[in-house]
């Protein structure tokens, strides 16, 4: 008994929740590549040990395994925090925040870095649960900055939008190189 | 003299100075703003900066870097809330004394001994170079391959209380960086026959994801909240005076914070405990830490502020960052085929010494900013969280997008982001990947060449610089091993319980 207390007291930590998924899912990861190990790196012939180009990634692996397995230790010893499920909700929440991003990657190259900057912002703001009229004209005028400090300024690489092609000859030569 | 005269010539230049002052205050506004952080700043505007020279670049970056502490203070301080995570020690005794009326004095303490610490740490790095340059031709691979690894030694014992964690994710950075085709027997490792994968992960993709996506993410998902008013007033130039009473901590803590900074994978939060327990210790009043001592607050902001410079050897001496805001500055030399080094400061030492003095510019302009300013900056850290969390999501697409216009890159970032944001919530470190994805890299080149030379393996170890490396490796080793003993015996005895200490693991 005196022995398990003991056990239990070298591996505690300070945690907080959620951390026991966490530690599981990392682990499992670290295991899958493990089992991947052999299948997608190679040890080469006539290469001596430190010239191979598997020795980097087999140590890699197994640390993130051996690390892993000590840290999943430790959350299953330490005491059990409520609200494990809850903050996974949390997590995953952010992933319509990555959506609403990798939206805003699509359409840039067809309605041009300026406008859906614009947009986004303006989107973003709403979604964010400001409604009022200088919020949304703060989004903006923030957005148009960066447009134009990057793009129109410092000529940041980003490609401009299809849709200005369609624009008036006077102002499309300067928004495709500024806009 | 010469390379002092040729560094201020390079420094003399009007990107260069617009490039310093700008990073200067915006690194203040930054550090000033909670919830954003120089980490983040310098992860969105790296690849602007590589159309850039590589010292306009890099003084921009050192700029964000070396101000935002200073700028970190302040909410710390008035709102008892820092405004870079390395600021937090800066609440202990900052907040207390705006408690007590003192918030004035407070804050010119801290801009003083900030201001200490960063010029102490720039004289002790134009003192040193000399020696460096003496030093770092000796440094070859197998020097190089120990250092780096004891970057890594030490990112991983300096987590006390999260040792596997960041054990783990250090292993996982040094996985990343091996995915991909490899470059010398051009085999594919962990690439799943996707093409997407066969270029590996770029570490600039991965440090956008961690740091400035994950933060858009929690502060758009996590409650609204803003920061309150506050305001100050008289001259903040008082805290001179009183700083010169308390020279001696502003001297060991600065001191402690050029070493710390020196060492790869330590950094300011070491720096900051081993400087406020000296403080504390030698104190006549040591029961005033915590409840508003000057002389806390003096090791705290000193010790952190002396860093940067400091961090800044290794970077530039082996090419071997120390922490996760130099590994990203690594990049703006590769970018440029600037391969820091050795060789770097055998041949281009004017432009270490204008990296010196601009950091010595730089601590001049953001003390006169602050001067005049610290109540303009208390109005804008008041925007919310989530407006802050709507403007940090739409500047990181710069920082992804324009690296190669691939909406893959942007798509693996998102997914670091959300990994950032899982690490952040759970209170573990983030800086591990980032530095086992460079440290990775670099044992993997300086092993294979330093092992061309090694016929036994004490060979590896008999030079004497590699020598000294091994001795201080294992004495990490064994002092690691010993505190857990201690720790381990001190749990056993019964101890009145005190309240849950809980320090942030985020960097930056």
């Amino acid at each position: 008994m005196t022995r398990i207390k003991y056990f239990q007291e070298l591996f505690q930590r300070y945690r907080r929740p959620g951390d026991l998924v966490f530690a599981v899912v990392f682990l499992l990861f670290a295991l899958f590549l493990l089992s991947q190990l052999g299948e997608q790196t190679k040890w080469v012939k006539r290469t001596k040990w430190f010239g191979q180009p598997a020795l980097w990634p087999s140590i890699a692996v197994w640390g993130m395994v051996i690390f892993g397995a000590f840290h999943l230790l430790g959350s299953i010893v330490s005491p059990r925090i409520y609200g494990r499920l809850k903050e996974v909700v949390f997590w995953l929440r952010s992933l319509e925040y990555v959506l609403y991003f990798l939206v805003y990657v699509a359409i840039v190259p067809l309605c041009g870095y300026l406008p859906s900057t614009i947009l986004f912002a303006l989107f973003l703001t709403l979604r964010a649960g400001f409604r009022r009229p200088q919020h949304l004209t703060l989004a903006a005028l923030f957005a148009v900055c960066v447009a134009l400090i990057f793009r129109g300024f410092l000529q940041v690489k980003i490609p401009a939008g299809e849709i200005y092609q369609y624009l008036p000859e006077a102002v499309r030569a300067f928004a495709l190189s500024y806009l | 003299m010469d390379t002092l005269f040729s560094g201020l010539q390079i420094l003399a230049q009007w990107d260069v100075l617009m490039a310093l002052v700008i990073g200067s205050i915006g690194g203040v506004v930054i550090g000033a703003l909670p919830g954003v952080g120089p980490a983040v700043a310098i992860a969105i505007l790296l690849p602007a900066t590589f159309a850039f020279e590589p010292i306009v670049g890099l003084t921009l970056l050192l700029g964000i870097y070396g101000s935002s502490m200073y700028g970190g203070a302040i909410p710390a301080i008035l709102i008892n809330t820092p405004g870079t995570p390395v600021n937090a020690l800066t609440t202990y005794d900052g907040y207390p004394m705006t408690k007590r009326k003192e918030g004035h004095r407070a804050l010119s303490l801290a801009y003083t001994a900030s201001f200490f610490g960063g010029i102490f740490s720039v004289i002790c790095l134009i003192l040193l170079a000399p020696l460096l340059a003496l030093v770092a031709p000796h440094f070859g691979s197998r020097e190089i391959f120990l250092a780096a690894f004891m970057g890594i030694l030490l990112v991983v014992v300096a987590h006390r209380g999260q040792t596997f964690a960041a054990g783990m994710l250090t292993c996982f950075g040094i996985f990343l960086n091996t995915v991909g085709l490899e470059p010398v027997k051009y085999t594919k490792r962990f690439t799943f026959d996707q093409s997407w994968l066969s270029s590996g992960f770029d570490l600039i993709v991965v440090v956008l994801g961690l740091f400035a996506l994950s933060q858009a993410f929690l502060l758009l998902i996590e409650k609204d909240h803003a920061p309150g008013d506050a305001h100050v007033q008289g001259s903040m130039l008082s805290g001179v005076k009183e700083l010169l009473g308390i020279k001696r901590i502003a001297t060991v803590s600065s001191s402690l914070g050029v070493l710390m900074g020196m060492i790869p994978g330590v950094g300011e939060f070491t720096a900051q405990f081993l400087s406020y327990t000296y403080a504390q210790k030698t104190s006549k009043t040591p029961d005033a830490f915590g409840n508003g001592s000057p002389e806390g607050l003096v090791a705290s902001e000193a010790a952190n502020n002396a860093v940067p410079g400091a961090a800044m050897i290794p970077l530039l001496a082996l090419g071997i960052p120390g922490e996760a805001l130099t590994a990203m500055m690594l990049s703006v030399f590769y970018v440029h085929n600037v391969i820091p080094g050795p060789q770097l400061f055998e041949t281009q030492l004017d432009f270490v010494m204008a990296l010196y003095l601009a950091l010595i510019l730089l601590n001049l302009i953001v003390l006169v900013f602050l001067l005049f300013s610290t109540n303009l900056l208390l109005k804008i850290i008041q925007i919310p969280t989530r407006f802050l969390g709507m403007m940090i999501l739409t500047l990181s697409f710069i920082g992804v997008y324009s690296l190669r216009n691939s909406i893959t890159d942007c798509a693996i970032a998102a997914g670091f982001g959300v990994l950032g944001l899982i690490l952040k919530r759970l209170n573990l470190p983030i800086v591990p990947i980032i530095l086992g994805m460079v440290l990775g890299g670099i044992m993997e080149v300086k092993l294979r060449a330093a092992m061309a030379a090694v016929k036994t393996p004490i060979d590896f170890i008999s030079r004497p610089i590699a020598a000294i490396i091994f001795v201080m490796i294992i004495g990490i080793l064994v002092l690691h091993i010993r505190t857990l003993i201690r720790e381990q015996k001190a749990k056993q005895k019964p101890e009145p319980v005190g309240p849950d200490y809980e320090h942030s693991s985020q960097q930056g």
